[in-house]
């Protein structure tokens, strides 16, 4: 666990994230809690290394419950750290205490996603922004005025008299957001995590409050981890980029490169679902195919394979995967599918993830039959690939795929990329 | 201040038809009890324990005349003057007890919604026994309890009046709370690296205690029944420490087999007005300012039953 190896302190770096994970427990219905009954976790976060230099952007990107939040949230010690440590420097923000956590939220700030629920709505701007001053005992009300002022004037809420004493719901959502802006630059941080800061704007907002935090970084030395779901603006706007999927990062490097040379599968589809530049031409976003799985229950080996067009033998194949494929040959059987059914009986029981699966009640050979013509539907389905045997059992089969771990982040070109198709360091695979 | 100001209007302009005209009899009705209260010395026109004046004493059970317009009872009281101090006394109490409800349960419904755990657990389970019990019965035991401390003083009514109507503003602030908490700007305010105290002051503070005025204007009324129950058992104030109209109805009980009416009417007629103007005024609030109060109604459907008067029905 954390036993800190002080290697962290070099200079070099702000932020030090090593093995960082985050897990929530579910929280399951009061009965299941009584009987003691496992409500599982969600593993938000899961063994992510990080580190960010001063002055440089990081992007997060991901779909969302990919865990950008959490792990944005985690560096300001906003949710405690299952696992691993967060260096700020040479405090390990996993391990303060909760007076210490308040001291380094003046190094480190945030900027939310939704404005409009950012702000107290009981709150006038300067005494929103100068709560955080407050907060870290600035206690003359002048000097804070004159902060508040000085930080509202840089996010261009000018003239500033106008709003100081304005309700959030007098103001737009793009003021709202400068409001959010300036109690976050108002404490004079060094790091700001802006999660998702102009998801919820108006299009004709969105490039003049990114250019706003573009100022900002330069004016006051900033760095940034930009948090979004959104390649497109992760272009325009970070040095580096983290490419996050279900809890992991599965792509990290310099963000020419990543938009130039995309190696990750899901960072290609990523990239592939951008759209148009032109608004009018904009089109709906094409994800992978299949839906984000359930963070509760994440596929095994490499979490993205039940999605992945790229997928091979050892990327993790498994029971949850047999009994989808199955199902969709049923959907396209039409009259075949009674009988089939008929031998392959329920399949509820292939839910509970396992690398080996058994199914069918029909005899082993038709059971065997059955699969076989699935098979032969789509020859190359990457599944097929991952199954070592199929031997009969009992009335059915058991079918048993490839082990595989979780890919490791492993260098390719200038990037680090968690997939086999990059098994070693600089040797790029077709 | 300006947000006070605005919010007071409000129900006046966002109501229509019905609704706006029964609010605006409720106010009429409960001004009307207000002046008499805050007025009292100066309206009455005689104090409320007083038998005689200019060394004349008062008939007994006189009828109502040009020097009593509404009679006099049996202690040789003028009813009009106690009718008039009777407002007083129920004003001094119903502030009072809603004043110790909102100092005690606000806080509480506040710490227990935001801390949750087994805080949160005890203050719930207290607060639900006491919602459960019917509303006089618990009434009646604390004043009972408190008889030898402050025996039949305002001060021991209302602290009765406060233990019955408490859990409401305890359930209302933690419920509100429990939502309130997961909003964006408290993590927001941690973020800025403020302490949970100063989240619950700054942060929610403000954003839970809407439904509270509401809340208050609407047990207002119920608090005047439970008082004149009080009162009417015996257990409330003494005839010579205050004017008190349940009590004086139930010593009117004995007057009514004798044809006297106007020692009974009077006071009965006061508790019926002024619970029915300050029901409309309650009803005509929540009907504006109050979304929060109105889901905590559908909410209380599964609650345990507790006895109903009109007016609790009304509150549902
Ligand atoms: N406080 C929480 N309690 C339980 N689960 C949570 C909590 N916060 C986030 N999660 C879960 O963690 C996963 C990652 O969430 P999040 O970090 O918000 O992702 P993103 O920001 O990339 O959309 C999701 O599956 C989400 O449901
Ligand atoms: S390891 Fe690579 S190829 Fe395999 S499923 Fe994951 S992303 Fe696709
Ligand atoms: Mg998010």
């Amino acid at each position: 666990m954390s036993t800190k190896p002080d290697t962290s302190s070099d200079t070099s770096s702000l932020v030090q994230v090593r093995d960082l994970s985050v897990h929530f427990a579910l929280r399951g219905g009061s009965l299941a809690r009584l009987f003691g009954r496992d409500t599982g976790t969600i593993k938000a976060v899961d063994g992510v290394n990080l580190e960010l230099r001063p002055g440089e952007v990081v992007g997060l990107v991901g779909e969302s419950g990919s865990g950008k939040s959490t792990l944005g949230r985690a560096l300001l010690g906003l949710v405690p750290a299952t696992q691993g440590s967060i260096h700020l420097r040479d405090q390990n923000v996993a391990e303060l205490s909760r007076r210490r956590l308040r001291e380094i939220r003046q190094v480190v700030q945030m900027v939310f996603q939704d404005p409009n629920a950012a702000l107290n709505p009981s709150m006038q701007v300067e005494e929103a922004v100068g709560d955080a001053l407050r907060v870290h005992g600035v206690r003359s009300t002048t000097e804070r005025r004159t902060r508040v002022v000085e930080a509202l004037e840089r996010v261009g809420l000018s003239p500033v008299e106008h709003f100081l004493n304005k309700y959030p719901r007098d103001l737009s959502g793009g003021q709202k957001q400068r409001v959010v802006l300036a109690r976050a630059i108002v404490l004079d941080p060094e790091l700001l995590v802006a999660d998702e800061p102009v998801s919820m704007l108006d299009m004709s907002v969105r490039a003049k409050i990114l250019q706003l935090m573009l100022d900002l970084k330069n004016e006051l030395g900033l760095t940034y981890v930009y948090i979004t779901h959104d390649l497109a603006t992760a272009k325009y706007f970070c040095d580096r980029i983290a490419i996050m999927y279900l809890g992991r990062v599965v792509e990290i490097g310099p963000a020419e490169e990543i938009f130039d040379h995309p190696r990750h599968p899901y960072t290609k589809a990523l990239l592939a679902a951008i759209p148009e530049p032109d608004p009018d031409k904009m089109v709906p976003r094409d994800l992978p195919r299949g839906e984000i799985p359930d963070a509760a229950a994440p596929p095994l080996g490499c979490a993205f394979h039940p999605r992945c067009p790229e997928a091979v033998s050892g990327c993790g194949w498994e029971s949850r995967d047999l009994r989808a494929l199955v199902e969709q040959h049923w959907m396209r059987a039409g009259t075949a599918y009674d009988e089939e059914q008929d031998v392959i009986g329920d399949l509820d029981h292939l839910d509970t993830p396992a690398t080996t699966a058994t199914l069918g009640r029909g005899g082993s050979d038709r059971v065997r039959a059955v699969l076989d013509r699935i098979r032969a539907e789509d020859p190359h389905e990457p599944l097929w690939s991952g199954v070592t045997s199929i031997q009969p059992d009992g009335s059915g089969v058991t079918v048993r795929f490839q082990e595989a771990d979780s890919p490791a982040l492993r260098q390719a070109g200038g990037v680090d990329v968690a997939c086999v198709l990059y098994p070693d360091s600089s040797s790029s695979p077709a | 201040m300006r947000r006070m100001l605005s919010a007071v209007a409000k129900p006046f302009s966002e109501t229509t038809g019905l609704a706006r005209w029964m609010l605006v009899a409720g106010v009429l009705i409960t001004a009307v009890f207000l002046i008499a209260a805050i007025f009292a010395p100066w309206l009455a026109p005689y104090g409320f324990a007083q038998s005689s004046a200019h060394g004349v004493e008062f008939p007994k059970v006189g009828h109502p005349s040009s020097a009593h317009p509404f009679g006099t009872d049996r202690l040789f009281f003028d009813v009009l003057s106690r009718v008039i101090w009777g407002a007083r006394t129920a004003l001094e109490v119903v502030i009072l007890s809603i004043l110790f409800c909102v100092v005690l349960g606000v806080p509480l419904g506040l710490l227990s919604g935001f801390y949750g755990g087994p805080l949160d657990r005890v203050l719930v389970l207290i607060m639900d026994a006491l919602y459960a019990f019917p509303p006089l019965l618990l009434a009646i035991v604390v004043s009972f309890l408190l008889t030898d401390v402050y025996g039949g003083s305002v001060i021991a009514v209302s602290i009765s009046l406060t233990v019955v109507y408490i859990p409401q503003y305890f359930r209302v602030v933690r419920n509100t709370t429990l939502s309130a908490k997961e909003a964006t700007y408290i993590e927001a305010a941690r973020a800025i690296g403020a302490r949970d105290i100063r989240i619950m002051r700054k942060y929610l503070f403000g954003n839970v205690v809407h439904s509270v005025p509401v809340l208050g204007t609407l047990n207002a009324a119920d608090a005047i029944l439970t008082l004149a129950g009080l009162g009417f058992l015996g257990l409330g104030i003494q005839s010579t420490a205050a004017a008190e109209w349940g009590h004086d109805v139930s010593r009117a009980l004995a007057d009514a087999g004798s044809g006297v009416w106007w020692t009974g009417l009077y006071p009965g007629l006061a508790i019926v007005l002024l619970v029915t103007g300050l029901t409309l005024v309650g009803e005509g609030l929540n009907e504006t300012l109050n979304p929060t109060l109105r889901r905590r109604r559908l909410l209380a459907v599964v609650m345990p039953p507790r006895d109903r008067t009109p007016v609790q029905e009304v509150q549902r």
